[in-house]
Protein backbone atom coordinates (compact mmCIF):
# COMPACT_ATOMS: atom_id res chain seq x y z
CA UNK A 1 0.00 0.00 0.00
CA UNK A 2 1.69 3.33 -0.94
CA UNK A 3 2.49 5.32 2.29
CA UNK A 4 0.47 8.07 4.15
CA UNK A 5 2.74 11.16 4.78
CA UNK A 6 1.08 11.82 8.17
CA UNK A 7 1.99 12.27 11.96
CA UNK A 8 -0.51 10.36 13.53
CA UNK A 9 -0.56 6.53 11.93
CA UNK A 10 -3.83 5.54 11.35
CA UNK A 11 -4.68 2.82 13.80
CA UNK A 12 -7.37 0.80 11.92
CA UNK A 13 -6.69 -0.85 8.48
CA UNK A 14 -10.33 0.78 7.55
CA UNK A 15 -9.22 4.02 8.55
CA UNK A 16 -5.81 3.75 6.43
CA UNK A 17 -7.72 3.04 3.16
CA UNK A 18 -10.59 5.64 3.74
CA UNK A 19 -7.45 8.14 4.10
CA UNK A 20 -5.73 6.84 1.11
CA UNK A 21 -8.76 7.43 -0.85
CA UNK A 22 -8.79 10.84 -0.41
CA UNK A 23 -5.41 11.67 -1.79
CA UNK A 24 -5.04 13.01 -5.18
CA UNK A 25 -5.21 10.58 -7.92
CA UNK A 26 -4.22 10.52 -11.84
CA UNK A 27 -7.78 9.93 -12.99
CA UNK A 28 -10.17 11.40 -10.84
CA UNK A 29 -13.54 10.39 -9.34
CA UNK A 30 -16.92 11.77 -9.23
CA UNK A 31 -16.93 15.35 -7.44
CA UNK A 32 -18.61 14.98 -4.14
CA UNK A 33 -21.50 17.46 -3.61
CA UNK A 34 -22.65 19.15 -0.27
CA UNK A 35 -25.88 21.22 0.41
CA UNK A 36 -25.81 23.51 3.32
CA UNK A 37 -28.62 25.80 4.23
CA UNK A 38 -27.71 29.34 5.38
CA UNK A 39 -29.35 31.64 8.17
CA UNK A 40 -33.21 30.93 6.52
CA UNK A 41 -34.24 28.44 4.85
CA UNK A 42 -37.31 28.39 2.31
CA UNK A 43 -39.57 25.89 0.58
CA UNK A 44 -38.33 26.51 -2.62
CA UNK A 45 -34.46 25.63 -1.71
CA UNK A 46 -35.63 22.72 0.45
CA UNK A 47 -37.64 21.24 -2.50
CA UNK A 48 -34.20 22.41 -4.27
CA UNK A 49 -31.35 20.75 -2.39
CA UNK A 50 -33.14 17.83 -1.80
CA UNK A 51 -34.28 17.11 -5.81
CA UNK A 52 -30.29 18.13 -6.72
CA UNK A 53 -29.46 15.28 -3.71
CA UNK A 54 -31.21 12.97 -5.49
CA UNK A 55 -29.90 13.46 -8.52
CA UNK A 56 -26.60 13.36 -7.30
CA UNK A 57 -26.97 10.49 -5.26
CA UNK A 58 -25.01 9.19 -3.37
CA UNK A 59 -21.87 11.29 -4.44
CA UNK A 60 -23.60 13.87 -2.19
CA UNK A 61 -23.82 14.79 1.53
CA UNK A 62 -27.11 17.09 2.69
CA UNK A 63 -26.33 19.09 5.99
CA UNK A 64 -29.59 19.66 7.42
CA UNK A 65 -28.51 22.32 10.37
CA UNK A 66 -29.00 25.98 9.11
CA UNK A 67 -25.46 27.91 9.72
CA UNK A 68 -24.52 31.53 10.03
CA UNK A 69 -22.63 31.80 7.00
CA UNK A 70 -21.98 34.25 3.92
CA UNK A 71 -19.83 32.74 1.45
CA UNK A 72 -19.60 36.09 -0.54
CA UNK A 73 -18.04 37.56 2.99
CA UNK A 74 -16.34 35.27 4.29
CA UNK A 75 -15.90 31.68 2.38
CA UNK A 76 -13.38 30.06 5.00
CA UNK A 77 -16.42 27.96 7.22
CA UNK A 78 -17.93 26.43 3.63
CA UNK A 79 -14.42 25.44 3.20
CA UNK A 80 -13.78 23.99 5.93
CA UNK A 81 -17.03 21.96 6.17
CA UNK A 82 -16.50 20.91 2.59
CA UNK A 83 -12.83 19.47 3.51
CA UNK A 84 -14.50 17.40 6.54
CA UNK A 85 -16.72 15.60 4.22
CA UNK A 86 -14.39 15.46 1.19
CA UNK A 87 -16.48 17.49 -0.79
CA UNK A 88 -15.75 20.02 -3.47
CA UNK A 89 -18.51 20.85 -5.13
CA UNK A 90 -21.04 23.00 -2.70
CA UNK A 91 -24.84 24.26 -3.15
CA UNK A 92 -25.41 27.18 -0.45
CA UNK A 93 -29.23 27.95 -0.27
CA UNK A 94 -30.37 31.02 1.86
CA UNK A 95 -32.99 33.32 1.43
CA UNK A 96 -33.57 37.02 3.34
CA UNK A 97 -35.65 40.16 1.81
CA UNK A 98 -33.24 41.31 -0.18
CA UNK A 99 -32.37 37.66 -2.01
CA UNK A 100 -34.81 35.67 -1.81
CA UNK A 101 -34.56 31.80 -2.66
CA UNK A 102 -30.91 32.69 -3.76
CA UNK A 103 -28.70 29.50 -4.53
CA UNK A 104 -24.92 29.79 -4.57
CA UNK A 105 -23.14 26.81 -6.48
CA UNK A 106 -19.47 27.02 -6.51
CA UNK A 107 -16.61 24.79 -6.96
CA UNK A 108 -13.41 24.39 -4.62
CA UNK A 109 -9.36 23.66 -5.49
CA UNK A 110 -7.48 21.91 -3.62
CA UNK A 111 -9.80 22.89 -0.73
CA UNK A 112 -9.80 26.07 -1.47
CA UNK A 113 -12.45 28.41 -3.51
CA UNK A 114 -12.26 27.87 -7.14
CA UNK A 115 -15.66 29.47 -8.37
CA UNK A 116 -18.96 30.86 -6.66
CA UNK A 117 -22.20 31.98 -8.49
CA UNK A 118 -25.13 32.82 -6.95
CA UNK A 119 -28.45 32.34 -8.72
CA UNK A 120 -31.68 33.84 -7.37
CA UNK A 121 -34.53 30.53 -7.99
CA UNK A 122 -37.88 32.48 -9.27
CA UNK A 123 -40.10 29.30 -10.63
CA UNK A 124 -38.87 25.79 -9.48
CA UNK A 125 -40.79 22.77 -10.01
CA UNK A 126 -40.04 19.60 -8.51
CA UNK A 127 -39.77 15.85 -9.88
CA UNK A 128 -43.07 15.40 -8.09
CA UNK A 129 -44.75 17.50 -9.74
CA UNK A 130 -44.10 15.26 -12.69
CA UNK A 131 -44.42 11.27 -13.57
CA UNK A 132 -41.83 10.21 -15.87
CA UNK A 133 -39.17 8.58 -13.84
CA UNK A 134 -35.10 7.39 -14.49
CA UNK A 135 -33.02 5.08 -12.74
CA UNK A 136 -30.52 6.43 -10.28
CA UNK A 137 -27.03 7.09 -11.03
CA UNK A 138 -28.26 7.97 -15.16
CA UNK A 139 -25.05 10.24 -17.04
CA UNK A 140 -27.02 13.11 -18.75
CA UNK A 141 -26.63 14.88 -22.06
CA UNK A 142 -26.04 18.61 -21.25
CA UNK A 143 -27.56 20.90 -23.83
CA UNK A 144 -27.00 24.57 -23.54
CA UNK A 145 -29.25 26.73 -25.90
CA UNK A 146 -29.07 29.94 -26.66
CA UNK A 147 -25.82 32.58 -28.60
CA UNK A 148 -25.09 34.20 -24.87
CA UNK A 149 -23.80 31.41 -23.77
CA UNK A 150 -20.68 31.85 -26.00
CA UNK A 151 -21.12 35.73 -26.23
CA UNK A 152 -20.22 36.49 -22.98
CA UNK A 153 -17.58 36.11 -21.34
CA UNK A 154 -19.15 35.50 -17.01
CA UNK A 155 -21.59 33.37 -19.38
CA UNK A 156 -19.12 30.71 -20.71
CA UNK A 157 -17.74 30.50 -16.99
CA UNK A 158 -21.18 29.62 -15.74
CA UNK A 159 -21.35 26.75 -18.13
CA UNK A 160 -18.22 25.49 -17.10
CA UNK A 161 -19.03 25.18 -13.81
CA UNK A 162 -22.89 23.77 -14.72
CA UNK A 163 -21.11 21.09 -16.74
CA UNK A 164 -18.43 20.10 -13.82
CA UNK A 165 -21.80 19.72 -11.46
CA UNK A 166 -24.25 17.90 -13.56
CA UNK A 167 -21.81 16.15 -15.39
CA UNK A 168 -21.52 13.07 -13.48
CA UNK A 169 -18.86 10.33 -14.19
CA UNK A 170 -16.32 10.19 -17.01
CA UNK A 171 -16.96 7.85 -19.18
CA UNK A 172 -15.10 5.58 -22.07
CA UNK A 173 -18.35 4.23 -23.82
CA UNK A 174 -21.95 4.55 -23.50
CA UNK A 175 -24.58 2.35 -23.76
CA UNK A 176 -26.94 3.74 -25.94
CA UNK A 177 -30.45 2.62 -24.81
CA UNK A 178 -28.97 4.06 -21.74
CA UNK A 179 -29.26 7.55 -22.43
CA UNK A 180 -31.96 8.64 -20.62
CA UNK A 181 -32.03 12.06 -19.13
CA UNK A 182 -31.38 15.53 -20.99
CA UNK A 183 -31.32 18.41 -19.05
CA UNK A 184 -31.19 21.33 -21.08
CA UNK A 185 -30.09 25.07 -20.41
CA UNK A 186 -30.85 28.27 -21.64
CA UNK A 187 -29.58 31.63 -21.24
CA UNK A 188 -31.47 34.75 -21.97
CA UNK A 189 -31.02 38.14 -21.02
CA UNK A 190 -33.08 38.19 -18.13
CA UNK A 191 -32.87 34.45 -16.66
CA UNK A 192 -31.24 30.90 -17.05
CA UNK A 193 -33.67 28.32 -17.65
CA UNK A 194 -32.98 24.91 -16.78
CA UNK A 195 -35.52 22.25 -17.82
CA UNK A 196 -34.81 18.40 -17.62
CA UNK A 197 -36.31 15.27 -19.84
CA UNK A 198 -36.57 11.83 -19.84
CA UNK A 199 -35.56 10.46 -23.51
CA UNK A 200 -37.74 8.19 -24.90
CA UNK A 201 -36.45 6.26 -28.54
CA UNK A 202 -39.20 5.98 -31.29
CA UNK A 203 -38.43 4.05 -33.83
CA UNK A 204 -37.92 5.49 -37.30
CA UNK A 205 -37.88 4.93 -41.06
CA UNK A 206 -33.63 5.59 -40.56
CA UNK A 207 -31.25 3.56 -38.26
CA UNK A 208 -31.62 6.47 -36.33
CA UNK A 209 -33.72 6.53 -33.26
CA UNK A 210 -36.63 9.10 -33.19
CA UNK A 211 -36.22 11.43 -29.77
CA UNK A 212 -39.08 12.36 -28.38
CA UNK A 213 -39.12 14.11 -24.80
CA UNK A 214 -41.06 13.72 -21.89
CA UNK A 215 -41.29 16.58 -18.67
CA UNK A 216 -38.73 15.06 -16.28
CA UNK A 217 -38.23 18.04 -13.53
CA UNK A 218 -36.50 19.49 -11.65
CA UNK A 219 -37.52 23.02 -13.74
CA UNK A 220 -35.59 25.64 -12.31
CA UNK A 221 -35.90 29.43 -13.94
CA UNK A 222 -33.28 31.99 -12.07
CA UNK A 223 -31.52 34.68 -12.21
CA UNK A 224 -28.03 35.25 -12.06
CA UNK A 225 -26.70 37.66 -9.62
CA UNK A 226 -23.34 37.37 -7.89
CA UNK A 227 -20.41 35.74 -9.04
CA UNK A 228 -16.78 35.52 -8.02
CA UNK A 229 -14.41 33.62 -10.12
CA UNK A 230 -10.87 32.17 -10.40
CA UNK A 231 -8.34 33.93 -11.33
CA UNK A 232 -6.54 33.24 -14.88
CA UNK A 233 -3.32 31.16 -13.37
CA UNK A 234 -5.34 29.52 -10.59
CA UNK A 235 -7.52 28.00 -13.25
CA UNK A 236 -4.51 27.26 -15.19
CA UNK A 237 -2.78 25.28 -12.53
CA UNK A 238 -6.62 23.88 -11.52
CA UNK A 239 -7.07 22.62 -15.03
CA UNK A 240 -3.69 20.96 -15.47
CA UNK A 241 -3.34 17.06 -16.47
CA UNK A 242 -0.78 15.13 -14.81
CA UNK A 243 1.46 13.86 -17.40
CA UNK A 244 0.22 10.23 -16.81
CA UNK A 245 -3.12 11.26 -18.24
CA UNK A 246 -2.42 12.28 -21.16
CA UNK A 247 -2.83 10.43 -24.00
CA UNK A 248 0.46 10.17 -26.21
CA UNK A 249 -0.10 9.80 -29.98
CA UNK A 250 1.55 7.09 -31.60
CA UNK A 251 4.15 8.55 -33.95
CA UNK A 252 4.64 7.03 -37.50
CA UNK A 253 1.11 6.09 -37.67
CA UNK A 254 -1.07 8.08 -40.05
CA UNK A 255 -4.35 7.57 -41.86
CA UNK A 256 -4.85 8.97 -45.17
CA UNK A 257 -8.27 10.25 -46.62
CA UNK A 258 -9.77 6.91 -47.77
CA UNK A 259 -9.50 4.89 -44.82
CA UNK A 260 -6.27 2.88 -44.94
CA UNK A 261 -3.47 3.38 -41.70
CA UNK A 262 0.34 4.08 -42.86
CA UNK A 263 3.13 3.26 -40.68
CA UNK A 264 6.69 3.95 -40.80
CA UNK A 265 9.02 1.59 -40.31
CA UNK A 266 13.05 2.18 -39.34
CA UNK A 267 15.29 -0.07 -41.04
CA UNK A 268 18.62 -0.08 -40.75
CA UNK A 269 21.75 0.47 -43.34
CA UNK A 270 21.48 -2.63 -45.77
CA UNK A 271 24.47 -4.04 -47.02
CA UNK A 272 24.81 -3.72 -50.33
CA UNK A 273 27.70 -5.86 -51.37
CA UNK A 274 26.46 -8.70 -49.58
CA UNK A 275 23.16 -9.30 -51.14
CA UNK A 276 22.40 -12.39 -52.21
CA UNK A 277 22.13 -12.53 -56.40
CA UNK A 278 21.86 -15.18 -59.21
CA UNK A 279 24.73 -17.41 -58.83
CA UNK A 280 26.80 -17.40 -61.73
CA UNK A 281 29.29 -19.98 -61.48
CA UNK A 282 32.17 -18.64 -63.65
CA UNK A 283 32.15 -15.66 -61.15
CA UNK A 284 32.87 -17.60 -58.33
CA UNK A 285 36.12 -17.21 -56.52
CA UNK A 286 38.40 -20.01 -57.40
CA UNK A 287 40.60 -21.64 -54.06
CA UNK A 288 43.87 -19.81 -54.95
CA UNK A 289 41.79 -16.58 -55.32
CA UNK A 290 40.12 -16.97 -51.78
CA UNK A 291 43.67 -17.59 -50.04
CA UNK A 292 45.13 -14.39 -51.32
CA UNK A 293 42.23 -12.70 -50.53
CA UNK A 294 42.63 -14.01 -46.90
CA UNK A 295 46.64 -13.01 -46.88
CA UNK A 296 45.55 -9.25 -48.20
CA UNK A 297 42.65 -9.64 -45.06
CA UNK A 298 45.31 -10.74 -42.15
CA UNK A 299 47.84 -7.81 -43.70
CA UNK A 300 45.40 -5.48 -43.08
CA UNK B 1 -41.63 -1.09 -63.73
CA UNK B 2 -44.58 -1.57 -61.92
CA UNK B 3 -42.58 -3.49 -59.17
CA UNK B 4 -40.12 -0.95 -58.80
CA UNK B 5 -42.79 1.73 -58.12
CA UNK B 6 -44.51 -0.76 -55.73
CA UNK B 7 -41.82 -0.88 -53.96
CA UNK B 8 -40.58 2.70 -53.68
CA UNK B 9 -44.60 3.42 -52.74
CA UNK B 10 -44.15 1.33 -50.09
CA UNK B 11 -40.96 2.75 -48.89
CA UNK B 12 -42.48 6.23 -49.04
CA UNK B 13 -45.37 4.96 -46.98
CA UNK B 14 -43.42 3.37 -44.45
CA UNK B 15 -41.26 6.85 -43.88
CA UNK B 16 -44.50 8.39 -43.80
CA UNK B 17 -45.64 6.34 -40.75
CA UNK B 18 -42.10 7.46 -39.11
CA UNK B 19 -41.50 10.57 -37.87
CA UNK B 20 -38.22 12.38 -39.50
CA UNK B 21 -34.76 12.44 -37.40
CA UNK B 22 -33.62 15.22 -39.56
CA UNK B 23 -32.89 18.58 -37.61
CA UNK B 24 -32.79 22.00 -39.83
CA UNK B 25 -30.48 24.70 -37.62
CA UNK B 26 -29.33 27.58 -39.32
CA UNK B 27 -25.90 27.25 -36.93
CA UNK B 28 -24.69 23.56 -36.42
CA UNK B 29 -24.62 22.89 -33.05
CA UNK B 30 -20.87 22.40 -31.08
CA UNK B 31 -20.63 19.04 -30.00
CA UNK B 32 -18.72 17.59 -27.52
CA UNK B 33 -19.30 14.27 -27.41
CA UNK B 34 -17.08 12.87 -24.67
CA UNK B 35 -19.11 14.94 -22.12
CA UNK B 36 -22.46 14.34 -23.72
CA UNK B 37 -22.74 18.11 -24.09
CA UNK B 38 -24.50 19.89 -27.17
CA UNK B 39 -24.05 23.98 -27.12
CA UNK B 40 -26.86 25.60 -29.72
CA UNK B 41 -26.13 29.23 -30.96
CA UNK B 42 -28.50 29.78 -32.72
CA UNK B 43 -30.96 32.83 -32.36
CA UNK B 44 -33.71 31.86 -29.56
CA UNK B 45 -37.63 32.41 -30.94
CA UNK B 46 -37.52 35.37 -28.06
CA UNK B 47 -41.80 35.96 -28.90
CA UNK B 48 -42.53 32.48 -28.76
CA UNK B 49 -40.29 31.99 -25.26
CA UNK B 50 -42.89 34.29 -23.94
CA UNK B 51 -45.93 32.78 -25.43
CA UNK B 52 -45.56 29.32 -25.04
CA UNK B 53 -42.42 28.29 -22.91
CA UNK B 54 -42.77 25.24 -22.03
CA UNK B 55 -44.02 24.04 -25.31
CA UNK B 56 -41.23 25.88 -27.09
CA UNK B 57 -38.32 24.77 -24.78
CA UNK B 58 -39.88 20.89 -25.09
CA UNK B 59 -39.41 21.25 -28.31
CA UNK B 60 -35.91 23.55 -28.90
CA UNK B 61 -34.79 20.59 -26.06
CA UNK B 62 -35.94 17.85 -28.51
CA UNK B 63 -34.60 19.19 -31.74
CA UNK B 64 -31.02 19.62 -30.06
CA UNK B 65 -31.13 16.05 -28.23
CA UNK B 66 -32.07 14.26 -31.61
CA UNK B 67 -29.09 16.19 -33.10
CA UNK B 68 -26.68 15.00 -30.68
CA UNK B 69 -28.24 11.62 -30.31
CA UNK B 70 -27.81 11.20 -34.52
CA UNK B 71 -23.83 11.73 -33.85
CA UNK B 72 -23.58 9.63 -30.97
CA UNK B 73 -25.44 6.74 -33.43
CA UNK B 74 -22.34 7.12 -35.61
CA UNK B 75 -19.63 6.11 -33.03
CA UNK B 76 -17.77 3.25 -33.59
CA UNK B 77 -19.53 0.17 -31.17
CA UNK B 78 -18.20 -2.53 -29.44
CA UNK B 79 -19.33 -5.46 -26.96
CA UNK B 80 -18.45 -5.23 -23.72
CA UNK B 81 -20.03 -7.80 -21.22
CA UNK B 82 -22.56 -8.90 -23.55
CA UNK B 83 -23.54 -4.93 -23.68
CA UNK B 84 -23.28 -3.40 -27.35
CA UNK B 85 -21.68 -0.08 -26.29
CA UNK B 86 -20.75 3.39 -28.16
CA UNK B 87 -17.06 4.39 -27.93
CA UNK B 88 -16.81 7.97 -26.87
CA UNK B 89 -14.35 10.01 -27.87
CA UNK B 90 -12.12 12.71 -25.00
CA UNK B 91 -13.77 15.30 -23.92
CA UNK B 92 -12.88 18.30 -25.38
CA UNK B 93 -14.17 20.76 -22.88
CA UNK B 94 -11.36 21.37 -20.22
CA UNK B 95 -13.30 20.79 -16.54
CA UNK B 96 -10.77 22.38 -13.63
CA UNK B 97 -9.69 19.01 -11.34
CA UNK B 98 -10.37 18.88 -7.86
CA UNK B 99 -7.37 18.31 -6.23
CA UNK B 100 -3.92 19.03 -7.44
CA UNK B 101 -1.95 16.47 -9.66
CA UNK B 102 0.07 13.86 -7.68
CA UNK B 103 2.98 14.45 -6.63
CA UNK B 104 5.85 11.98 -6.99
CA UNK B 105 6.65 10.92 -3.13
CA UNK B 106 10.73 11.54 -2.12
CA UNK B 107 12.40 8.54 -1.36
CA UNK B 108 13.10 7.53 2.48
CA UNK B 109 16.44 7.24 3.64
CA UNK B 110 16.43 3.09 3.50
CA UNK B 111 14.60 3.47 -0.05
CA UNK B 112 17.99 5.91 -1.17
CA UNK B 113 20.32 3.59 0.44
CA UNK B 114 18.82 0.26 -1.20
CA UNK B 115 18.54 1.50 -4.26
CA UNK B 116 22.56 2.58 -4.46
CA UNK B 117 23.47 -0.64 -3.02
CA UNK B 118 21.08 -2.72 -5.34
CA UNK B 119 19.08 -4.13 -2.17
CA UNK B 120 15.98 -5.74 -3.06
CA UNK B 121 13.54 -6.65 -0.29
CA UNK B 122 13.22 -10.42 0.09
CA UNK B 123 9.48 -11.75 0.42
CA UNK B 124 9.76 -13.47 4.03
CA UNK B 125 6.69 -16.46 4.69
CA UNK B 126 4.50 -15.21 8.06
CA UNK B 127 4.67 -18.74 10.12
CA UNK B 128 8.57 -20.46 11.05
CA UNK B 129 8.38 -24.05 12.31
CA UNK B 130 9.98 -24.83 15.57
CA UNK B 131 11.44 -27.53 16.46
CA UNK B 132 10.82 -27.59 20.33
CA UNK B 133 7.32 -26.58 20.57
CA UNK B 134 6.42 -28.43 17.32
CA UNK B 135 4.53 -25.10 16.11
CA UNK B 136 4.45 -22.74 13.90
CA UNK B 137 5.14 -19.37 15.30
CA UNK B 138 4.11 -16.36 13.18
CA UNK B 139 7.02 -13.44 12.27
CA UNK B 140 3.94 -10.98 13.02
CA UNK B 141 -0.35 -10.50 13.35
CA UNK B 142 -2.85 -12.80 14.75
CA UNK B 143 -1.59 -14.86 18.00
CA UNK B 144 2.61 -14.06 17.31
CA UNK B 145 2.61 -12.46 21.26
CA UNK B 146 0.98 -16.10 22.40
CA UNK B 147 2.78 -18.46 20.64
CA UNK B 148 6.33 -16.72 20.63
CA UNK B 149 5.83 -16.80 24.95
CA UNK B 150 5.48 -20.31 24.18
CA UNK B 151 8.28 -21.03 22.01
CA UNK B 152 10.66 -18.03 23.95
CA UNK B 153 9.46 -20.66 27.57
CA UNK B 154 13.30 -20.37 28.86
CA UNK B 155 15.68 -17.84 27.45
CA UNK B 156 19.42 -19.01 27.74
CA UNK B 157 22.11 -16.57 29.76
CA UNK B 158 24.38 -16.20 27.15
CA UNK B 159 28.30 -16.55 28.17
CA UNK B 160 29.45 -13.08 29.84
CA UNK B 161 26.34 -11.91 30.80
CA UNK B 162 25.59 -11.45 34.60
CA UNK B 163 23.44 -14.60 35.53
CA UNK B 164 21.09 -12.46 38.10
CA UNK B 165 20.41 -10.22 34.33
CA UNK B 166 16.18 -10.84 33.55
CA UNK B 167 16.70 -11.90 30.21
CA UNK B 168 12.86 -11.21 29.82
CA UNK B 169 13.29 -7.93 30.42
CA UNK B 170 15.94 -7.36 28.21
CA UNK B 171 14.32 -8.76 25.39
CA UNK B 172 11.12 -6.42 26.15
CA UNK B 173 12.80 -2.96 26.39
CA UNK B 174 15.00 -4.27 23.65
CA UNK B 175 11.79 -4.26 21.72
CA UNK B 176 10.47 -0.98 23.12
CA UNK B 177 13.98 0.53 22.05
CA UNK B 178 13.85 -0.88 18.14
CA UNK B 179 9.98 0.34 18.19
CA UNK B 180 11.11 4.21 19.41
CA UNK B 181 13.84 3.92 17.40
CA UNK B 182 11.69 3.31 14.13
CA UNK B 183 9.48 6.10 15.06
CA UNK B 184 11.73 8.54 15.00
CA UNK B 185 13.03 7.36 12.08
CA UNK B 186 9.62 7.41 10.45
CA UNK B 187 9.01 10.49 11.76
CA UNK B 188 12.45 12.01 10.42
CA UNK B 189 11.78 11.45 6.93
CA UNK B 190 8.19 12.55 6.80
CA UNK B 191 10.04 15.86 7.80
CA UNK B 192 12.55 15.27 5.26
CA UNK B 193 9.36 14.69 2.62
CA UNK B 194 7.56 17.92 3.87
CA UNK B 195 11.00 19.61 3.74
CA UNK B 196 10.52 20.94 7.49
CA UNK B 197 13.83 21.58 9.29
CA UNK B 198 14.25 19.78 12.50
CA UNK B 199 17.44 20.13 14.79
CA UNK B 200 19.69 17.18 15.34
CA UNK B 201 19.30 17.82 19.21
CA UNK B 202 17.24 19.51 21.30
CA UNK B 203 13.43 20.29 20.37
CA UNK B 204 12.17 21.75 17.26
CA UNK B 205 11.52 25.62 17.92
CA UNK B 206 8.35 26.63 17.29
CA UNK B 207 6.78 30.10 16.55
CA UNK B 208 4.07 30.41 19.45
CA UNK B 209 4.93 27.49 21.66
CA UNK B 210 2.24 26.64 24.52
CA UNK B 211 2.99 26.27 28.10
CA UNK B 212 3.36 21.88 28.16
CA UNK B 213 6.15 23.12 25.37
CA UNK B 214 8.01 25.29 27.21
CA UNK B 215 8.21 22.72 30.18
CA UNK B 216 9.07 19.73 28.28
CA UNK B 217 11.83 21.65 26.72
CA UNK B 218 12.84 23.64 30.36
CA UNK B 219 13.22 19.78 31.94
CA UNK B 220 15.01 18.19 28.40
CA UNK B 221 17.16 21.44 28.86
CA UNK B 222 18.00 20.60 32.90
CA UNK B 223 18.62 17.08 32.51
CA UNK B 224 21.35 17.13 29.62
CA UNK B 225 24.35 17.77 31.49
CA UNK B 226 26.72 14.80 32.50
CA UNK B 227 25.84 14.71 35.67
CA UNK B 228 22.01 14.31 34.58
CA UNK B 229 20.62 17.67 36.11
CA UNK B 230 21.90 16.65 39.52
CA UNK B 231 23.63 19.74 40.13
CA UNK B 232 21.77 22.19 38.16
CA UNK B 233 20.72 25.43 40.24
CA UNK B 234 17.39 26.02 40.44
CA UNK B 235 14.82 29.01 40.11
CA UNK B 236 12.94 30.09 43.42
CA UNK B 237 9.56 28.38 42.27
CA UNK B 238 10.97 25.66 40.01
CA UNK B 239 10.08 22.05 40.68
CA UNK B 240 12.07 19.72 41.34
CA UNK B 241 11.85 16.62 39.24
CA UNK B 242 11.70 12.53 40.40
CA UNK B 243 14.88 11.13 39.62
CA UNK B 244 14.22 8.86 37.17
CA UNK B 245 11.83 10.79 35.36
CA UNK B 246 13.40 12.02 31.98
CA UNK B 247 16.90 9.94 31.77
CA UNK B 248 16.94 6.96 34.28
CA UNK B 249 20.06 6.09 35.87
CA UNK B 250 21.43 2.75 35.07
CA UNK B 251 23.05 0.86 38.28
CA UNK B 252 25.83 -1.08 37.85
CA UNK B 253 25.59 -4.01 40.69
CA UNK B 254 29.09 -4.79 41.10
CA UNK B 255 29.37 -8.42 42.35
CA UNK B 256 32.82 -9.41 43.09
CA UNK B 257 32.43 -7.38 46.24
CA UNK B 258 29.79 -9.28 47.88
CA UNK B 259 30.57 -12.30 49.86
CA UNK B 260 28.54 -15.53 49.52
CA UNK B 261 27.64 -15.27 52.95
CA UNK B 262 25.92 -11.69 53.55
CA UNK B 263 24.63 -12.54 49.51
CA UNK B 264 22.69 -15.71 51.58
CA UNK B 265 21.62 -13.31 54.36
CA UNK B 266 20.00 -10.96 52.20
CA UNK B 267 18.33 -12.83 49.99
CA UNK B 268 17.15 -14.40 53.28
CA UNK B 269 15.85 -11.25 54.83
CA UNK B 270 13.70 -11.02 51.47
CA UNK B 271 12.47 -14.08 52.01
CA UNK B 272 11.51 -13.92 55.60
CA UNK B 273 9.58 -10.17 54.96
CA UNK B 274 7.38 -11.40 52.48
CA UNK B 275 6.62 -14.86 53.68
CA UNK B 276 7.04 -14.34 57.22
CA UNK B 277 4.01 -11.16 57.62
CA UNK B 278 2.47 -10.79 60.40
CA UNK B 279 -0.86 -9.21 60.45
CA UNK B 280 -0.48 -5.22 61.22
CA UNK B 281 -2.56 -4.51 64.43
CA UNK B 282 -4.29 -1.58 64.75
CA UNK B 283 -4.22 -1.03 68.72
CA UNK B 284 -6.73 2.51 68.52
CA UNK B 285 -9.31 0.23 66.67
CA UNK B 286 -8.74 -3.00 68.84
CA UNK B 287 -9.19 -1.12 72.37
CA UNK B 288 -12.17 0.65 70.96
CA UNK B 289 -13.34 -2.70 69.67
CA UNK B 290 -13.11 -4.04 73.70
CA UNK B 291 -14.42 -0.83 75.08
CA UNK B 292 -17.51 -1.07 72.65
CA UNK B 293 -18.44 -4.40 73.72
CA UNK B 294 -17.63 -4.29 77.00
CA UNK B 295 -20.42 -1.36 76.87
CA UNK B 296 -23.00 -3.27 75.69
CA UNK B 297 -22.25 -6.59 77.50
Amino acid sequence: MPSLQRVQKPTTRKGKKILLAKEPKVFEDVKKKLFLTGRKASEVLRNCSKDLYKLSKPHAVILSRKNDILPFENIVPVENLCRNNDASLFFFSTTNKKRPNSLTIGRLFDGRLLDMVEFCINDYKSFDQFTASIPAETKPCLVFSGELWEQSQELAKVKSLLVDVFRGEVIDAVRLQGLEHVIMFTATNDNILMRSYQIQLKKSSTKLPRVELENLGPHIDMVLKRTKFASEDLMKRACRTPQEAKSKPKKNVSKDALGTTHGRIHMGKQKVGTIQTRKMKGLKKTAAEKRVARKSKKAN
Amino acid sequence: MDILEDILQKEAKKSEKYKTTDVEKNVELELDLGNLLALDTNDLNLQELKSHKEKYLLNLARDNTQLLLNKLWDLPSERREDIVVAKLPAGTLRLPREKPCPKPKPLTKWQEYALEKGIKKKKKTNAVWDDIVQKWIPRFGYKKAELERQKDWVLEVPGNADPMEDQFAKKAEKKKEKVSKNEFQRLRNIAKAKKIKVPKEGLPSVANPSSDLLNTAAKVARVSTASLGKFQPKLPKEKTLKENVIAPKRVKRDHSKISSIDEKSSHLKIIDSILGKKPKLDIEKAVNRQVFQEQHE
